[in-house]
């Protein structure tokens, strides 16, 4: 059981990359990528998990007692917002496609080739 | 000195969030003077850096914290005088860029200054930054400011398509990365890149480095464009406004590079077993450099042509940064220098060319600009300086890396960059000259051009081209500058130095005394730059009047030359589906490639 | 590439990073088992230091504060982007003023409260960020939410000053700038940027942690409005307010 977590990790990279590669809407596509980085926020959260620690903070607990890493909580947080910031554009970039080519098949959009 | 690096970061983010959020309130002209203003201040800073850099490394610790017996707490920027020369260099390009669209483009220009100067702190910031994940936030400030900088024209569906392909791609990339940080956090429990260094330098390279390390890097290879990843390259120049391009084919493809030298060198040397790390990317780069030089001959989209010749250039320096020497990263920072400026000012032609004219397809501009001498000059001195003539432009930088590589790699990488020169070389003649057949099969099919302002300031822009390329060409002859880029090559690749002085204070040995002289370089440089030259205008005459050829020599071409020809065209199809797929197939050849090599 | 040659190529090279991620993970220490000093350290300094009983808060805003400064550039230049990128995107369809969207009055009274409580629970996690779980972000994106849902509930005329760019972007300029000035204020102060220099106050309280509780309000002002000015540009594309007053109404 002690490797379940990054199993999962690593199951939802790949299937997110599949979905990115082979999605036919745009929209679909945003939400894929969403999905391959939310691999990278479960393999952070686990890596830093200590075996029965608390939250990292110390409201009412004693400070010293065992804590897990607030470290990858800091950087999970961080990702987050990036993803927040690539999603918005692409979405953005979605509705502008459908405005100029009456489609959001990423298959469909290639005005530009070779 | 130390106080400069933060201001590198903070002076255009500052103005960037004053920009964009005054934009209703103050007139025109005030904004773009503080715009400009911020830009050459933070270039005038990076060169008092570069100054400062010379002794010691700049060391700043953000928020003041420490290390502590030894573990890296803050966030550190530990600047020598590549990372400086690299701001330097940023600065000068994004402030030309910006000059630039003063008068290029007139409509939501607050927005697009505020995002330049994102781009332009966080590409600084990158350069200096000595913590992983601090590279990783800077990555992606330049990422997103440049995705929305891509499809800026949105009347048209080819930006958006651009920028569709470029985000999707990129950010493919980074998620790769962010994993990367994820398994070297786990096995050494820091983020800082001294620190990592350190502990990888104890043990083995066990599988869970090896990966991460191929995760890592790859992210930045896609960033940099390197064949397989450098599919979105194309498609993103093509249709971003040309100080866009002047910006992203200049500097910001190129640094994603430099991550890649800063994290082998800082952090992976230590399990680098035979240069095997360094072999890959040699190899890398050679077929970015052969491939994409092939591409660029083949285009007819003067944007796109340059683009595949930014690529190929990127190919030259990855090898000469592959060559694991002193000499091949000095030789890949001196090609970086001339690289930005020359490629930049080709850009910024293009951009006069497109708004005199309302075309970017070299076909379609044949003869049109007869008679405009001043960009013409610029245009071809650019594309000899892109060749490496003896002595003018990347030339310098070259002749290095041919110091340190075997026989058989320095003929490809200068036929990479032949090729491209020669493609430079024929689209300058057809639209200057008037020169060679009306029409080329072998560029592909007509395409639909995009809108372009008509109400420019000329002369301003003319100037900015001019200066840009007369500032690259003149790189392989300031006296001195190959002697201090050796030095700081040598000083970027001293890991030991490098940990002494972040993670405990201990100040470098001073530098020895440089000469000011230009660099001597060996015969053989002279001779294969001068081939190239002499290839690249034989090429580019070829490729005028291929009618006239022979018809034996036509015949046995298209038989030898079409079916891959056309397998090229085919697979840079420009749909994004295909791209993420080329990521996954190059990190995982990369991977195991690395995995084999290191076991 | 056609679909299935796509397919065909993607297959065997995600198997192949799969295996990749497998000889990784083989390496990994056991779930549970986190070795890194980095994490240690950080929980046992952070709390006496910086008196502030939210480590991950501490940590985000001060000891890897120039990261959250990147981040926050990163939101503001995706709002700037979107702004730039659906700019020609103006919907033809004109809303009246008064129009609510919802018919059912108990649909909206529930609606209210939810407002009422995602504003409340908003300004906690915002406020409370550094003292308690909660944060800048969280408490932002929360507020943001509750926000939007005020659109959902309430008539155009409610929702209006929270479309005008007028008024949002010069506090998204204050969220993210504001974030820089006390980096420069450190700086200036001869100490590095954002060294923590106010008063660090007592652990546990509202009034802690020094320029922590100042950079998390900058971070919740960026962020809450950062999405709301996402939302107006989503929502231009639909629907377009109109300007002025109607006299008839």
């Amino acid at each position: 059981m002690s490797y379940l977590p990054y199993a999962v990790a690593a199951w939802i990279c790949v299937v997110g990359l599949f979905g990115v590669a082979t999605s036919r809407n745009l929209i679909h596509l945003a939400i894929c990528l969403t999905v391959t980085q939310s691999s990278s926020y479960v393999l952070l959260l686990s890596v830093g998990y200590v075996k029965h620690g608390g939250a990292p903070i110390f409201k009412g607990t004693k400070p010293g007692s065992t804590a897990v890493d607030p470290v990858v909580q800091a950087l999970t947080l961080t990702d987050v917002v990036v993803s927040v910031a690539v999603v918005a554009l692409i979405l953005a970039l979605a509705l502008d496609a459908h405005r100029l080519a009456g489609t959001i098949d990423p298959d469909g959009l290639a005005d530009v080739q070779g | 000195m130390s106080w400069i690096p933060p201001l590198l970061v903070a002076i255009p983010l500052l103005a960037a969030a004053v920009t964009a959020g005054l934009d209703h309130v103050t007139p025109e002209p005030l904004q773009d003077a503080i715009v400009v203003a911020a830009a050459t201040a933070t270039t005038a800073l990076a060169f008092l850096l570069l100054w400062s850099s010379e002794g010691h490394e700049v060391v700043h610790w953000f928020g003041g914290w420490q290390t502590r017996g030894g573990v890296a707490l803050g966030i550190d920027f530990a600047v020598g005088p590549l990372a400086a020369g690299m701001c330097c260099v940023i600065g000068v390009v994004v402030t030309l860029a910006l000059v630039y669209s003063l008068t290029f483009m007139k409509e939501a220009a607050r927005l697009f200054d505020a995002l330049m100067l994102a781009a332009l702190g966080a590409m600084c910031g990158f350069a200096m930054s000595g913590d992983l994940f601090n590279l990783f936030v800077w990555l992606e400030l330049m990422a997103v400011a440049a995705y929305a900088l891509t499809g800026f024209l949105v009347e048209r569906l080819g930006p958006v398509q651009g920028a569709v392909n470029f985000a999707i791609t990129n950010t493919t990339g980074s998620y790769l990365f962010a994993i990367g940080i994820a398994l070297l956090y786990a096995r050494t429990g820091a983020l800082n890149l001294a620190q990592l260094g350190q502990t990888l330098a104890h043990g083995r390279a066990g599988g869970l480095v090896v990966v991460a390390m191929t995760l890592l890097l790859c992210g930045f290879l896609i960033k940099g464009a390197v064949v397989p990843f450098h599919l979105w390259a194309a498609d993103a120049y093509a249709v971003a406004p040309a100080p866009v391009c002047a910006v992203l084919g200049g500097v910001m493809t190129d640094i994603g590079l430099i991550g890649v030298a800063r994290l082998y060198w800082t952090v992976f040397v230590a399990v680098d077993r035979g240069g095997a790390i360094g072999d890959v990317l040699l190899w890398l780069g050679i077929v970015t450099a052969v491939l994409a030089g092939t591409m660029a001959f083949l285009q007819r989209h003067l944007k796109r042509m340059l683009a595949y010749s930014v690529v190929s250039h990127i190919g030259v320096m990855l090898a000469g940064i592959g060559l694991l020497g002193m000499t091949g990263l000095a030789g890949a920072e001196l090609i970086f220098l001339a690289h930005a400026l020359l490629t930049a000012g080709l850009f910024f032609v293009a951009g006069i060319l497109h708004a005199d004219h309302g075309a970017i397809d070299e076909l379609r501009l044949r003869g049109r600009a007869r008679g405009c001498w001043v960009p013409a000059a610029a245009w071809l001195a650019g594309t000899v300086g892109l060749v490496g003539t003896p002595y003018v432009g990347i030339y310098l930088g070259h002749s290095l890396i041919d110091e340190s590589a075997a026989a058989w790699v320095v003929p490809l990488l200068w036929l990479g960059s032949a090729l491209a020169g020669a493609a430079l070389l024929r689209a300058g003649a057809r639209i200057f000259l008037g020169w060679g057949d009306a029409d080329d099969p072998l560029l592909g099919k007509p395409f639909e051009e995009d809108p372009h302002e008509r109400d420019i300031l000329r002369p301003l822009l003319v100037g900015i081209a001019v200066v840009a390329v007369g500032a690259g060409l003149a790189i392989s002859v300031v006296p001195g500058l190959g002697q201090r880029a050796e030095y700081a090559a040598e000083r970027f690749r001293d890991r030991g130095a490098y940990v002494a002085q972040v993670l405990r204070g201990r100040p470098m040995p001073p530098p020895p005394a440089l000469p000011v002289s230009v660099l001597h370089t060996s015969l053989d440089s002279l001779l294969y730059g001068g081939g190239a030259t002499v290839f690249a205008v034989a090429l580019a005459l070829a490729g005028l009047y291929r009618r006239r050829l022979p018809n034996f020599v036509s015949a046995a071409g298209e038989r030898t030359l079409g079916p891959p020809v056309r397998v090229l065209h085919a697979l840079h199809s420009g749909v994004v589906g295909d791209y993420v797929t080329w990521v996954v197939v190059g990190t995982a050849v990369t991977g195991a490639a690395w995995a084999i090599l290191l076991r | 590439m056609s679909r299935r040659v796509r397919i065909a190529v993607l297959v065997p090279a995600l198997a192949g990073l799969g295996a990749l991620f497998a000889w990784a993970v083989a390496g990994l220490p056991a779930f549970g088992d986190y070795r890194g000093p980095y994490g240690y350290v950080l929980n046992r300094i952070v709390v006496p230091l910086r008196h502030t009983t939210n480590v991950v808060m501490g940590t985000t805003f001060d000891v890897r504060g120039v990261d959250t400064m990147g981040e926050e550039f990163i939101l503001y230049a995706a709002v700037v982007g979107v702004t730039l990128l659906l700019r020609d995107e103006v919907s033809t369809r004109r809303v009246e003023r008064h129009t609510r969207r919802l018919r059912s009055d108990a649909t909206r009274l529930v609606g209210v409260l939810m407002v009422g409580g995602g504003l409340l629970v908003g300004l906690w996690l915002a406020a409370f960020g550094y003292v308690t779980p909660g944060g800048g972000f969280q408490g932002g994106v929360v507020l943001a939410g509750a926000l939007l849902l005020l659109y959902v509930v309430g008539s155009h005329r409610d929702y209006r000053v929270f479309r005008d760019e007028h008024f949002l972007d010069p506090l998204e300029g204050l969220g993210a700038g504001g974030y820089v000035m006390v980096g420069l204020a450190a700086l200036a102060s001869g100490t590095p940027f954002l060294t923590n220099l106010f008063g660090l106050g007592t652990t546990g309280t509202l009034a802690s942690g020094g320029s922590i509780a100042v950079l998390n309000w900058a971070s919740a002002l960026a962020v809450t409005v950062a999405m709301l000015l996402l939302f107006a540009e989503f929502l231009k594309t639909y629907e377009t307010p109109l300007e002025q007053d109607d006299p008839g109404s």
